[in-house]
């Protein structure tokens, strides 16, 4: 029994399902819908030097990310979460009709509830980590964490000094769904990122934007929980509904910072140093200058090929890097390509494994 | 209900107008399907407060509609028929609320994965109409005016980058009396060539003057308006149930009256301008916003002559709800922010001017305020070169129109 042990441990397939044991998945979506002319497109690269200088290099990059679902950012951010094109209301705080990413890995590799995570942008989200499908659902889906909810539980409604933090969907910048109240974020904040009111208060007070906020939360769960699957969602970029044009540059530079910062913590975090794969990918794009029936960058409202076609950058463990891909790929293949790359089925999902990240 | 079973009658809370047209075009009416149907009647509904040129439009299309046989229109309409509509949106009330219910129908289109085919249908009925109905000259070529970057003492970075490819940029430019030897030629054009709200200036901040020549819309004169409009917004955000739809439902009933304006007003302009606070985004908080969402409506809507638009600046970001709160008298102004904002509005309004008849032969002319930067774009200059020629705003409006 001894021996056996001893060989097995010298084996190299225990080190193999140590390996995928270990693989971690990070998704970023890229800040609540950018246009490619503001990114990638050679007009926009100035505004995203960290992406183009310090994570180009290291990725595969897919140039035709096309999303055909509704174009609200819940409803697409389920979408992406779901590899199905959700048809709920985009304003209202409902689970997604199929089952979610976090509840395949969890339900499939029997991972505990603490391996799969959501820090999303507000409140209108708080319902994106379990769907309401029978099989899967209840009790199998990723905790999520609303940064901005916390502080706002933090704060008990004073939140003078915090008030830049707490923008909450622009979209509809006049209507946020309530949620409960904020024993339960509370409770997190210090049993689970280990961080006490006062300091957590104390460092968002050196913080800029809501996104800010979300990225100093998952670099704290990074360290304290160490998640297989934590997605973050972005939403500093959707000020573009404002129908302020430097405000909306001004987010997507803060993003793209946001994202190599996040990449580089990766890189310290042992846990996660050299076995972790990011994706980062907008929900959509905006609408296009030409398409008379939008307000160009504004809104994503025309479903234009602007406002449908985006980028997806994948780095780090299992891609290859420097690599661009121009072959089409949808939105809802991010599902079943996370699923190829951590070893689950998503079963539901009605997009298709992305053959080049596998 | 189907447009089939229409009946005059049910056009009793029409305006007057309005309701005149409708049962004119009765029989037409009743070919049309569902799925376009109401949009029509989104626009003849308001017909009584629309500008001339709105006006023109609609009695041009319902007269091409009412020529055609009932071959035609299924011809015509054949793409929108195909598009299946849930028969609770059937039973709406479509022929009172037709802006209501087509707010909904886009909702159904999304969620029903139609919406690429009611676009195509769209476009295609517009490129249509367009080229079956008579098109007028212009009695003069339309003329552009955008003035950015008010307040701004130095700016490094290149302007007028968009609209570089489609003009001649002039960085000799002489800044002295600027805008008012531009606002001179714009009421010299305006009388010249009189033709009812043909001639528009927007000022997103203290307008330089009212002009009686001129349709004037200015921020800081609509402050009353704004703070009204505010107030009720957030009455009706703590409503209970209150939602983002229900609220832009409410919104785009009010009345210029429910926001205090004057009964005596211009009744036309009044609504446009309410409609610039209720159905725009963003135009509540930020004045350049304002004024390029008022140049686009102005644009789409009254498809002016002569526009020149000046931007100011406006107030720095803040929590969403302070700013909606409206209580600060004097906030922190971003003059940087302004200019880029406005350096993209005006690229915008050359776009929706290049929309309009007379494309070709219009002007445009960007102008940093009270600097030597200068952008025009006009048939007779080349496009996407740089000039030193030094002149000042008159001499450069000539060369524009000339």
């Amino acid at each position: 029994m001894a021996l056996g042990a001893s060989l097995m441990g010298a084996t190299p397939f225990v080190h193999a399902a140590t390996a995928a044991r270990k693989r971690k998945v990070i998704v970023i979506t890229f800040g609540g819908g950018a246009r490619d002319q503001e990114t990638f497109a050679p007009e926009g690269q100035i505004n995203i030097p960290h992406m183009l200088g310090e994570l180009i290099p290291q990725s595969s990059f897919f140039t035709q990310v096309t999303n055909q679902g509704i174009l609200g950012h819940y409803v697409a951010t389920a979408s992406l979460a779901t590899g199905v094109y959700e048809t709920l209301n985009n304003f209202s705080a409902v689970p997604p009709e199929h089952p979610t990413v976090f509840e395949y890995f969890r339900k499939d590799l029997r991972r505990p509830v603490s391996d799969a995570w959501v820090v999303a942008p507000s409140n209108g989200f708080n319902r994106i980590g379990e769907s309401e499908c029978r099989s899967y659902g209840a009790g199998l889906g990723a905790r999520v964490v609303l940064p901005k909810h916390l502080l706002g539980a933090a704060t008990s409604g004073s939140n003078a000094d915090y008030g830049h933090l707490l923008r909450d969907n622009y979209e509809t910048p006049l209507y946020a769904p309530q949620i409960g109240g904020g024993e339960f974020e509370l409770q997190q904040l210090e049993t689970i990122l280990k961080l006490s009111v006062g300091d957590f208060m104390s460092h968002a007070r050196t913080l800029s934007s809501p996104d800010e906020l979300s990225v100093y939360i998952a670099k704290r769960l990074m360290q304290q929980e160490s998640p297989s699957l934590l997605w973050i969602t972005m939403h500093d970029i959707d000020i573009a509904h404002s129908g302020a044009y430097s405000l909306y540059v001004d987010a997507i530079r803060r993003t793209d910072r946001l994202c190599a910062e996040l990449w580089k913590a990766v890189q310290e975090e042992p846990e996660y140093a050299g076995n972790t794969t990011l994706l980062i990918l907008p929900d959509f794009g905006r609408d296009a200058d030409q398409d008379s029936g939008g307000n160009g960058f504004q809104h994503h409202r025309t479903g234009d090929p602007a406002s449908r076609t985006t980028w997806m950058m994948a780095l780090g463990a299992g891609v290859r890097p420097g690599v661009v891909y121009d072959s089409p790929v949808q939105s809802i293949d991010l599902v079943p390509s996370i699923g190829a790359i951590m070893g689950f089925s998503a079963a539901q999902a009605q997009g298709k494994p992305i053959k080049e990240l596998l | 209900m189907l447009p089939q079973s229409l009946q005059a009658d049910q056009f009793a809370g029409y305006p007057p107008q309005a309701r005149k047209l409708a049962v004119a075009n009765l029989p037409a009416f009743r070919q049309l399907p569902l799925s376009f149907l109401p949009a029509l009647l989104r626009e003849v509904i308001e017909y009584d407060f629309k500008f001339p040129a709105e006006r023109a439009a609609i009695d041009k299309e319902l007269a091409n509609l009412s020529s055609l046989s009932s071959t035609q229109i299924s011809d015509w309409f054949h793409a929108f028929s195909l598009l299946s509509l849930s028969s609770k949106l059937e039973r709406l009330d479509w022929i009172t609320r037709p802006a209501q219910f087509v707010e909904q129908e886009s909702a159904y289109l999304w969620a029903t994965h139609q919406l690429d085919a009611f676009s195509r249908a769209a476009t295609d009925y517009g490129d249509r109409l367009q080229a079956a109905i008579p098109v007028e000259p212009l009695p003069v070529r339309r003329l552009g005016i955008a003035v950015i970057g008010q307040g701004v003492a130095s700016y490094d970075e290149p302007l007028f980058r968009n609209l570089r490819a489609h003009g001649t940029y002039f960085g000799q430019v002489k800044p002295d009396n600027g805008l008012e030897l531009l606002l001179a030629e714009v009421e010299a054009r305006a009388k010249s060539h009189p033709v009812p709200y043909g001639h528009w200036y927007v000022d997103g901040g203290q307008a330089a003057r009212q002009s009686p020549s001129l349709t004037n819309v200015c921020y800081q004169s609509l402050e009353p308006t704004r703070a009204n409009l505010l107030k009720y917004m957030q009455t009706e955000i703590a409503r209970p149930g209150m939602g983002p739809e229900e609220l832009r439902t409410d919104l785009a009933r009010l009345l210029p009256s429910d926001l205090g304006m004057d009964k005596a007003g211009d009744a036309v302009l009044d609504r446009f301008q309410v409609k610039l606070f209720t159905e725009g985004s963003g135009t509540q908080i930020f004045s350049t916003t304002f004024a390029q969402w008022t140049t686009r409506e102005a644009l789409r809507r009254a498809q002016p002559l002569t526009l020149l638009v000046r931007y100011a600046p406006r107030q720095r970001q803040k929590p969403m709800n302070e700013l909606l709160s409206n209580t600060n008298t004097s906030p922190e102004v971003d003059l940087t922010g302004s200019l880029v904002d406005a350096d993209m509005a005006a690229y915008y309004h050359w776009i929706n001017q290049q929309r309009l008849q007379g494309a070709e032969q219009s002007s445009f002319l960007a102008w940093f305020e009270g600097h030597n930067q200068a952008l025009v774009v006009s048939p007779s200059l080349p496009r996407g070169v740089q000039s030193d020629s030094a002149m000042d705003l008159k001499g450069l409006l000539a060369l524009a129109t000339s």
